[in-house]
């Protein structure tokens, strides 16, 4: 059908480079280091600009919704005067039902204002349906590339639906089979179409995400007379945390803290055919989390906007059984139907808020749509029919691809502290490892340990760790 | 659902997209076995029964030749059974909730 797999991969930069319209080699400052805020300051957009883009398209300004009813759940289980006040960003309220959409309409304004006759990406997730739906709104074409189906074109429900999705908004979707190769297929259709590469790690698509930050802060000022003490967010590929983050800056709420959490797949293969269907999140959860931390140029373009250890104060891990129990409270005791993939963060947030005072601020920055397909009974039913045992007990005791375990009591939804060093310290490896620097001056020094939100003198003692040797000052 | 596709009726066709033979090095020995595939979705350009080799018009009007596997293709997902653990999970919240005094 197209070239083979090696001829096409050796073409990869330059396919990029053509259908993005970014020459990512002006910020590169040697093997190592890059200049991360040169490229999101020269290539995104400013703040104001992506609040007229987002209006203009009816993206952005989500309501905040207080959560009174988890909050007293938070307060009965906390210690005497401990419960932060729970807010949670409605994003879902967004033209395609995610937050998905602001990155969306940053990449599809780019594609228009340059003259890409259509936009591809290459995501099982909302953003192929908020991407979609961007490219209606503006009248480009939209082509969609999904891994979706085990070699028994079985699909996951969730997956089906943001299929579904897409091709109501009138995007082409190629369903494909499990495997990374995907974005084999989209370099050759990025050739074949010449549409532009509407990635999710562009500077655009980072950009994008800088808005929720900014009114959340903006609007719990406006509430609450302070700043949020603390932002919650489900983390995937490290864009949503990279974004809020930045954004939360821009808003000056330094002293907020930024949280990232993911649902704990640990031990299940993200490219195996077997385990393919074993899981009952498509997303924002390990399998994306730590890779994406720890190496983010990993991604579709040359150099990642997405990188979420620069903003991390703290990662927490769930386990899929308490998202599962946090989105039906949600419904029950607040009368949102969301999610559940969304609701990682906020699943967190309440074993999180228990260490707060109760005149702190804790925000979940994210909902998205539900429905048939991504509805907890969907996805709850679709695992019970591969022989996944979902029961009521202590999550603690679940093992990712063989038990969902639903809480019996509200104390048993615990955000679990996954170590920010291991993974900085995996970061400083990978990045070593892909330069090849045997020797690390000053500037190797500060590039890491802005890329880790670490002082100097720790990065030092890492590379010396590591075998690199220091450049004397 | 007649099994034969008449020209300009949408359709669902399938495609390899890497033999196993060309697979990636980094894919698990489990998934490096199998072929990699694609369905996708769009109007028969000629008449075919399943099965049979077809090229189709996406709605986009890209042309792509595959076999054909479905006619007016289902969604086939949907909102599952009843999952009475967490409809217990839930009315046991509500409970937790009004035993807890009105200001906390």
């Amino acid at each position: 059908m197209y070239d083979s797999y090696d001829e096409v991969m050796g073409r990869r930069q330059e396919i990029i480079t053509k259908a993005l319209g970014i020459d990512y080699s002006q910020f590169e400052q040697g093997p190592m280091v890059f200049d991360y805020e040169g490229m999101m300051d020269r290539v995104g957009y400013s703040l104001s600009d992506v609040r007229a883009i987002q209006q203009s398209v009816a993206v952005g300004s989500t309501p905040l919704i207080e959560l009174n009813n988890i909050t007293r759940l938070a307060r009965s289980l906390a210690p005497a005067g401990k419960g932060a006040r729970i807010f949670l960003k409605d994003e879902a309220c967004n033209p395609s039902g995610s937050f998905k959409a602001r990155r969306a309409a940053l990449s599809v304004y780019e594609a228009e204002r340059k003259g890409y006759p259509g936009v591809i990406a290459a995501t099982s997730g909302n953003y192929g349906a908020a991407l979609a739906s961007q490219a209606a709104m503006r009248g480009l074409k939209c082509l969609i590339v999904q891994e979706v189906f085990d070699s028994h074109w079985v699909g996951q429900p969730e997956i089906l639906e943001k299929g579904r999705k897409c091709e109501a908004y009138g995007a082409e979707v190629l369903q494909l089979t499990v495997g990374p190769e995907l974005f084999y297929l989209m370099l050759c259709l990025l050739e074949e179409t010449g549409f532009f590469n509407a990635s999710l790690y562009t500077p655009f698509g980072i950009a994008g995400i800088e808005t929720i930050g900014f009114e959340l802060a903006e609007q719990v000022r406006s509430v609450t007379g302070r700043d949020p003490d603390m932002v919650v967010v489900t983390h995937a590929g490290g864009g949503n945390v990279t974004g809020t983050a930045r954004g939360l800056l821009k808003a000056e709420s330094e002293n907020t803290q930024v949280v990232g959490a993911s649902v704990d797949l640990s031990g299940l293969h993200m490219a195996s055919d077997r385990d393919f269907n074993r899981k009952s999140f498509t997303t924002g959860h390990t399998g994306f989390g730590v890779p994406f931390a720890t190496w983010p140029d990993r991604a579709d373009v040359p150099r990642n906007a997405a990188r979420s250890l620069r903003y991390l104060d703290r990662y927490v891990l769930t386990h899929q059984g308490e998202v599962f129990y946090i989105t039906e409270l949600l419904a029950v005791l607040e009368g949102l139907e969301r999610g559940p993939a969304g609701n990682t963060a906020l699943a967190a947030a309440l074993s999180l808020a228990q260490e707060m005072d109760q005149d702190q601020v804790l925000v979940v920055q994210e909902s998205e749509y539900t429905g048939a397909g991504k509805h907890p009974s969907a996805q709850l039913s679709f695992a019970r029919e591969r022989g996944i045992d979902v029961r009521r007990g202590d999550p603690e005791a679940s093992v990712p691809g063989e038990s969902i375990i639903i809480p019996q009591k509200p104390d048993q939804v615990r955000a679990r502290e996954f170590s920010l060093d291991k993974m900085r310290r995996s970061l400083v490896r990978n990045a070593v490892r892909e330069s090849g620097i045997k020797i690390a001056g000053e500037r190797e020094v500060r590039y890491l340990a802005d890329e880790t939100k670490r002082d100097v003198n720790w990065i030092r003692e890492q590379l010396l760790e590591l075998g690199v040797q220091l450049e004397e000052v | 659902m007649s099994k034969r596709a008449q020209i300009g009726d949408w359709v669902q066709i399938e495609a390899e997209v890497l033999p196993s033979a060309q697979r990636s090095a980094a894919v698990p020995d489990d998934t490096r076995a199998l072929p990699l595939l694609m369905r996708v979705k769009g109007f028969a350009q000629k008449e075919a029964t399943i099965g049979q080799e077809m090229a189709i018009t996406t709605v986009i009007g890209r042309e792509i030749t595959g076999r054909l596997v479905a006619i007016d293709p289902p969604d086939v997902h949907g909102f599952g059974r009843p999952i009475p653990e967490l409809i217990r999970a839930g009315l046991n919240a509500r409970e937790w909730l009004e035993g807890v005094s009105a200001d906390v």
